[in-house]
């Protein structure tokens, strides 16, 4: 176990029984989601293995995939940009306050991770129904006239997103708080800064590694997010991951639920590994 | 036969030397410190007699054996870590038992030479403390008492005051010494404190860029440098330049000294500050320019020039009239205080 | 640092109500007395988590994800454990690699690594077990167990465990008696946060799942799909609940901020 009586085999043995339960349970199904993606299907004829690119071809062509890719990543970007605008301010009211608020709210933003998303979203469809206590509610303020539709819309996923997500936001931009020197503020207000200043200059320069972390965790889950837009959405508003659920388990063309689901990891990927280089190469002078 | 003997020891990480060819014989009982700055390869060479880094050549022959094949478990040395490693999460009674426990003896001889261990370190009473309840030096005492409870053939210790403040470092010093006389483990000590290495050391190892520079007793090393980087390691020196004429005269500006060994052409000499005088008036001197002078209480620090190279010197706060920057001064010294310096490597 | 201000606080207040709504209104509607979604407007009843025992399915799907839990997080952190121990203290060939390979269930997404076993395990005939859901649970939660399990292994001074082996401990005994209780916190929440994982997961296991082998997420997830009524309300008040109290036990343990920061969950 130790550095000292081992030789250089021994990390291989280490992380050998972890590498092959990898090998076996991760990149061999994956390779072969992909390679299936490549076969043919009939509704009688079931999986033929036989090469096709008719699946992609399908996938990139068809107006019918390209609204519901379109529709993903519309969903992904309005969640990522809602969580950054809550998310910051929030975590940087978490930083400033006590010790004690802080727990408490810490306990907030992190206990519903733990609770299962199925029944974050089952709360979400109480509250957000036609006779919800939202809608009851700016009935009774007299905002609105009518029942807003919220189930089953674009605007009702985006909500529930955002509340899924918005904890690793807080959570990757409080980090970077963190790192920021305490005093740094005050060396500002001894220069003369305001408070805008302060936060346009000196403080939201220091946390964009940490914002733009955040951003990439919550766009990729919100991407690839299934069990929420299954419940708001329902049926017909589909995105990405339902989409590859019908055809998986209703529709049973597999090899076309591989192709979407090999184009969903293909875009969420590159998207991912791309920002994150981007970042890195931006920020590795400034920080660390 | 001497008790340890390193015998051309080697190691080097990636085609950078760390220690070159490294020969000692350390006698029994004999407290021995590697002094050097870091990255002299002072703590490989601990490391490789722990058993914690391989050695790429040469023997290590602890009583003739050679340690170098010895797995580090096997080797039975005593080990006092920097950072004190003790075990966090065992009593101090667990953690000196430990080595016992691992040789096999039985309860109740474990408890008696733990509580003896505890005593010979003064810390009797704190059997069932955490270390993170106590304060450093009492940390390193557990870490003490749990290197020698299991009696080592040799004890390594690896900049064991390092962490501890000025007053306490002393304390140790002294401590540490007085333990080590008394039950005579042959000793081998890390350090780059050169106050830490001439207080305890029987002979000092001046290391530098992976080579032995010097060893010796602390006086001889401190006393008679054989090298400039020596020289100017261990406390402050002046390093004057001067020539030979190859039959023992030595010319330092206007003065002239017999010392011999020295061939003809420019040669090095190391003297002392506090070995340096003033020349009695009419006599043979070095003359000098006082440059600044800086007050220390117990004396005065006065840096001057001369023809053989800038002077630190010492004057004794005794009531004597110091000589104020930019007066004239002339100096003396016995030729048996200067040291001859070898060639090459300079400090 | 500077006081938050009066707009901060309300601020602060809305994103509570926010993040605390949806739970709170499962748990009040499953109090109701009526058997449509409604408030308790005439006093709270216990009706519907009575009816919860009416259907065994949520009960066996309820052991059956306590068990995959249990396993799947011990199974992870068993392979955990000396991974991080060889990716903290050695610089091997692979090494980024290999800690990119371990993270990577972390950014594939859910449903494509659901996708990708209900295709392996149907074609090596393990689809519909629970030796299945159990092997997938293990690669998902593994991320978890490594991250926490490798936190605490970079902690560790390694001159503690030369110290045991200069006073003649063994690999063996290193481990046992000084690596181990080193890392155990870590690896025990590490353990807590894969089995919490595991409990959680219904996007990928709901490819897997059978009507035999079916866990209380996806359960429930089929069950909103038909209709909500206050029953599965009462099943996420449960949940809640239970939640709730493994959230305190954790923030004993280990502390959340430690836990949580810069975490990611699919």
């Amino acid at each position: 176990m130790s550095l000292a009586i081992s030789s250089r085999a021994t990390p291989y043995y280490l992380t050998g029984p972890a590498l092959l339960v990898f090998l076996g349970l991760v990149i061999i199904p994956l390779g072969m989601t992909v390679l299936l993606s490549f076969y043919d299907w009939g509704q009688y004829k079931g999986i033929v293995p036989e090469f096709t690119l008719k699946n992609w071809i399908e996938v990139f062509t068809d107006s019918y995939f390209f609204e519901i890719f379109l529709r993903t990543f519309r969903i992904a970007i309005l969640v990522t940009l809602a969580t950054m605008l809550i998310g910051v301010p929030q975590a940087y009211i978490l930083n400033r306050m006590s010790p004690g608020w802080r727990s408490a709210i810490l306990l907030v933003v992190i206990g519903p991770l733990l609770v299962s998303v199925v029944a974050r979203t089952l709360g979400w469809a109480l509250l957000l129904g036609s006779t919800g206590l939202v809608n009851q509610g700016l009935i009774a303020l007299g905002l609105i006239a009518e029942p807003l539709a919220f189930m089953f819309t674009e605007t009702g996923i985006v909500i529930v997103l955002i509340h899924v997500l918005i904890p690793f936001m807080i959570l990757a931009v409080w980090a970077s708080l963190q790192r920021l020197d305490p005093q740094i503020e005050n060396a500002a207000l001894s220069l003369g800064a305001g408070q805008t200043t302060i936060w346009l200059r000196v403080i939201l320069p220091q946390i964009v590694p940490g914002i733009l972390s955040g951003a990439i965790i919550v766009f990729s889950l919100a991407a690839s997010a299934f069990a929420s837009p299954a419940i708001i959405g329902g049926r017909r508003l589909k995105v990405a991951a339902t989409l590859a659920y019908d055809e998986f388990l209703n529709t049973l063309n597999w090899p076309l639920g591989a192709a979407v689901a090999s184009l969903l990891l293909l875009a969420l990927v590159a998207i991912t590994v791309g920002s994150n280089r981007l970042i890195e190469r931006r920020y590795s002078q400034v920080f660390e | 036969m001497s008790h340890l003997v390193l015998n051309g020891l080697s190691k080097s990480y990636g085609g950078v030397t760390a220690v070159q060819s490294l020969d000692l014989a350390v006698e029994r009982g004999e407290f021995v410190s590697l002094l050097g700055p870091s990255g002299c390869g002072k703590t490989t060479t601990l490391q490789m007699i722990a058993g914690f880094v391989a050695v790429d050549r040469g023997n290590i022959l602890l009583d003739g054996n050679d340690l170098v094949s010895v797995a580090p478990n096997k080797r039975g040395l005593g080990i006092v870590f920097q950072s004190y490693a003790l075990f966090p999460h065992m009593t101090v009674a667990q953690n000196i038992a430990f080595g016992l426990e691992m040789r096999g003896i039985d309860k109740a001889e474990r408890e008696t030479r733990t509580l003896e261990a505890m005593a010979l370190v003064g810390l009797k009473g704190f059997a069932d403390r955490y270390p993170r309840r106590m304060s450093g030096g009492q940390q390193q005492r557990v870490a003490l008492a749990r290197a020698l409870v299991i009696k080592p053939a040799l004890l390594l210790l690896d900049e064991p005051l390092s962490n501890l403040d000025a007053k306490l470092r002393e304390e140790m010093q002294s401590e540490l010494r007085q333990i080590q006389r008394s039950i005579g483990t042959t000793t081998i000590l890390v350090t780059h404190d050169q106050h830490e290495a001439m207080a305890l050391s029987d002979r000092i190892v001046v290391m530098n860029h992976g080579r032995v520079e010097q060893v010796g007793a602390p006086d001889t090393v401190y006393g008679r440098p054989a090298s400039a980087f020596v020289a100017s390691f261990l406390g402050k020196t002046n390093v004057l330049r001067g020539t030979s004429d190859g039959h023992g005269k030595v010319s330092l500006g206007s003065l002239s000294l017999a010392m011999a060994g020295a061939a003809s052409g420019p040669v090095q000499i190391a003297i002392r500050p506090e070995r340096l005088a003033f020349a009695a008036v009419g006599a043979a001197g070095l003359d000098a320019r006082v440059l600044s002078r800086v007050f220390q209480g117990t004396h005065w620090l006065l840096t001057a020039e001369s023809a053989a190279g800038a002077l630190t010197l010492m004057r004794h706060n005794d009531g004597h009239p110091v000589p104020a920057e930019g007066e004239a001064i002339r100096l003396s010294f016995a030729p048996a205080d200067a040291s001859l310096l070898r060639e090459g490597a300079a400090g | 640092m500077r006081k938050n201000g009066p707009l901060a606080l309300c601020f602060n207040l809305l994103f509570v109500i926010f993040m605390l709504a949806p739970l709170l209104i499962v748990c009040v509607v499953a109090f109701t007395p009526e058997g449509y979604l409604s408030l308790p407007t005439r006093g709270p009843s216990l009706r519907w988590f009575k009816a919860i025992f009416d259907y065994p399915e949520f009960v066996r799907a309820f052991r059956d994800s306590l068990w995959l839990a249990a396993l799947s997080s011990t199974f992870a952190i068993t392979l955990a454990v000396p991974a991080a121990l060889a990716i903290a203290r050695y610089r091997f060939r692979g090494r980024e690699a290999l800690t990119t390979l371990f993270m990577s269930p972390l950014m594939v997404p859910h449903v494509v690594l659901g996708i990708a076993f209900l295709r392996f395990f149907s074609q090596i005939g393990l689809s519909g077990t629970f030796l299945g859901l159990l092997l997938s649970h293990i690669i998902v939660v593994l991320p978890f167990a490594l991250r926490l399990v490798l936190a605490a292994s970079y902690g560790i001074d390694q001159r503690i465990e030369h110290a045991a082996i200069s006073l003649g401990a063994g690999n063996a005994t290193v481990f046992r008696r000084v690596t181990l209780p080193l890392i155990l916190p870590g690896v025990v929440s590490g353990w807590l946060l894969a089995a919490i994982n595991s409990f959680d997961e219904v996007t990928m296991t709901v490819f897997i799942a059978s009507p035999a082998t079916v866990t209380l997420p996806v359960r429930m997830f089929l069950y909103i799909q038909d209709n909500i009524d206050p029953l599965i309300a009462a099943v996420s008040a449960c949940l809640i609940a239970m939640t709730a109290g493994l959230l305190i036990a954790l923030d004993r343990i280990y502390g959340l901020d430690r836990l949580f920061v810069g975490s990611g969950k699919g």
